[in-house]
């Protein structure tokens, strides 16, 4: 990449970056308050009710799960409803008529998604925070589940968003994929407490590993070794990479 | 070296039950500093051609250049040297005026670049809506800031597709005059329009394309001079004689007809006189790029569509 690129892909990534901060109460603040309410609701009905580690509250558990979800939900929004929009207005005539790279339009947007998703994230955890208390025994997990998750889920928005023609196209991805794989990931219980059965469909999720790994960071113990969550997460984040990258050089469903 | 090259180009959409032949065959070279005019009537691939040049259409088959660059294996450098103004009046909303045009001048690598943001935004008479966000702005305001977008990183050639299509008359005027001024600088500029006047006060020289084909393709000077024929109008509210109507162009009152000499004006006007209408307004007049055009639309062979 030479000057002139660099330039351009960081002005691409700005650009996405200032899309949603210029709309920050519904890209920020809405899934905070979401996550607030989910902690209030569940963690109100199931605390004392529900013990995944001897030590840690129920409210205290949820707390990272919570967190991750968000990260994820708002990485995978932002590609995809950014690519989507623009496709829908017409705007991005505007990026494709620029000498930019598919590599730097991947950057920009699995960038911009990261960003997004950490901020959101970032904006839970402290918020949460007030009603548990929260250590960190292996920080260093909390920071590479935390954008390998976001990463993985703005390449999958990417290419959600290079796929849908319309917004409902979108939303069906996400009401029917990403939801349903971010809660039967272990946001709200430990898959341990699964019957058999449904611990191994668990086990097939790589949002499992990601909540799972992230949650180590917090506390120390997890379901699985974070290396192989790692290694999960990393074959993961390798596919849609890859994935998106090549629909992203062939133009795919953007230059006809 | 040419300004941009178009090569056998061809496109051909596959749709349902066949396929349609968008552009069959289109060759021709704009050479730099030119002001070439591209019209078709609706459905002629005008954009389809102007699509392939910027990139965001692929070629079914042939090759485009932009100074010398190839838009598909050397496609940072073609667009590096294209301005595009699209058809469409598209914005981003999330935007203002200057934000929109610093993002724009990013993409391409340009830094710093505010001192000839502003001397757009001023030849553009946009410098008092600067700081407005693009949706507050009136349709003729945001084709203006088109504009100013495909200028931003200055480019050396301009492609315009129909920019003066619903735009009032103030702007046509301000956006002629910028485009002119860059011309004379020394860029090239390629325009679609459906103004035939425009095309003939402006375009040096101008390519026809009918039903994906090129069907005329000289100076703006010889396709005028190359119809030796005049054009007899007049406006009338009645009928005219079979013989008569069957070679008319009529539009509402107003009839046009065309005349090779002075005879056949005479024999014209003779026929109207013994039909008994009555002819208000009656001017004789060269034929004009419209007339031309028409003619020219009425002669040539079209494309096919090639049922698969």
């Amino acid at each position: 990449m030479n000057g002139d690129s660099l330039a351009g892909t960081r002005s691409l990534l700005y650009k996405e970056v200032l899309r949603f901060w210029n709309v920050r109460l519904q890209t920020v603040a809405a899934p905070v308050l979401t996550a607030v309410l989910y902690l209030l609701i569940f963690g109100h009905v199931l605390e004392g009710h529900v013990k995944v580690f001897e030590t840690i509250s129920y409210t205290s558990f949820l707390i990272p799960g919570l967190v991750m979800m968000s990260v994820l939900q708002n990485a995978f929004a932002n590609s995809s409803s950014s690519l989507v929009q623009s496709k829908v207005t017409g705007n991005l005539v505007f990026v494709l008529v620029t000498p930019l790279s598919h590599w730097a339009w991947f950057v920009a947007y699995v960038g911009a998604s990261i960003v997004r998703g950490l901020v959101v994230g970032l904006g839970v955890l402290l918020v949460t925070l007030w009603f548990a208390p929260l250590g960190a025994a292996e920080p260093v997990w909390i920071v590479v589940f935390a954008v390998a998750g976001a990463a993985v889920m703005g390449a999958l928005g990417l290419i959600a968003g290079l796929w849908a023609e319309k917004f409902d196209q979108i939303a069906a991805f996400q009401n029917f994929i990403v939801m349903p794989m971010t809660f039967l990931s272990g946001v709200f219980y430990s898959v341990k407490s699964l019957p058999a059965f449904w611990q191994g469909v668990s086990h097939l999720n790589p949002f499992f590993y990601i909540i799972d790994g992230f949650r180590r960071g917090f506390f120390g113990v997890s379901d699985v070794s974070p290396w192989v969550g790692l290694a999960v997460v990393g074959a993961s984040l390798a596919l849609v990479c890859a994935l998106s990258l090549h629909l992203l050089r062939i133009g795919y469903k953007i230059r006809h | 070296m040419a300004a941009v090259s178009f090569q056998q180009v061809s496109k051909i959409y596959k749709g349902n039950g066949g396929e349609l032949r968008a552009l069959d065959d289109v060759s021709f070279d704009i050479e730099q500093g030119e002001f070439f005019g591209l019209l078709g009537p609706n459905g002629a691939g005008k954009t389809t051609l102007i699509s392939i040049l910027a990139g965001l259409t692929r070629a079914s088959g042939g090759r485009v250049t932009v100074h010398g660059h190839d838009v598909v294996s050397e496609y940072a450098q073609a667009r590096r040297a294209l301005g595009v103004v699209p058809q469409e009046l598209v914005f981003d909303p999330f935007f203002s005026v200057r934000e929109s045009l610093r993002i724009q001048s990013g993409y391409f690598g340009v830094r710093g670049n505010d001192a000839w943001i502003d001397e757009l935004l001023q030849s553009l008479g946009l410098a008092d809506k600067a700081n407005a966000n693009m949706r507050q702005l009136s349709g003729g305001m945001k084709r203006r800031v088109l504009v100013a977008q495909a200028l931003v990183h200055r480019p050396p050639v301009i492609v315009l597709d129909e920019p003066t299509a619903g735009v009032d008359v103030e702007l046509r005027q301000t956006l002629w005059q910028f485009i002119a001024r860059l011309n004379r600088e020394g860029h090239t500029v390629l325009l679609t329009t459906h103004y035939l006047e425009e095309a003939e006060a402006l375009c040096s020289r101008i390519a026809m394309l009918k039903l994906g084909r090129v069907v005329a393709l000289d100076r703006t000077a010889n396709l005028l001079a190359g119809t030796a024929f005049m054009m007899l109008s007049f406006k009338t509210d009645q009928p005219l004689p079979p013989a008569l109507a069957a070679q008319a162009r009529v539009t509402g009152r107003i009839v046009q007809l065309k005349a090779h000499d002075a005879a056949e004006v005479e024999s014209l006007l003779g026929s109207l006189r013994t039909a008994g209408v009555k002819v208000e307004d009656l001017e004789i007049g060269r034929a004009d790029l419209e007339d031309v055009f028409l003619e020219i639309m009425q002669g040539a062979p079209g494309g096919e569509r090639v049922a698969a």
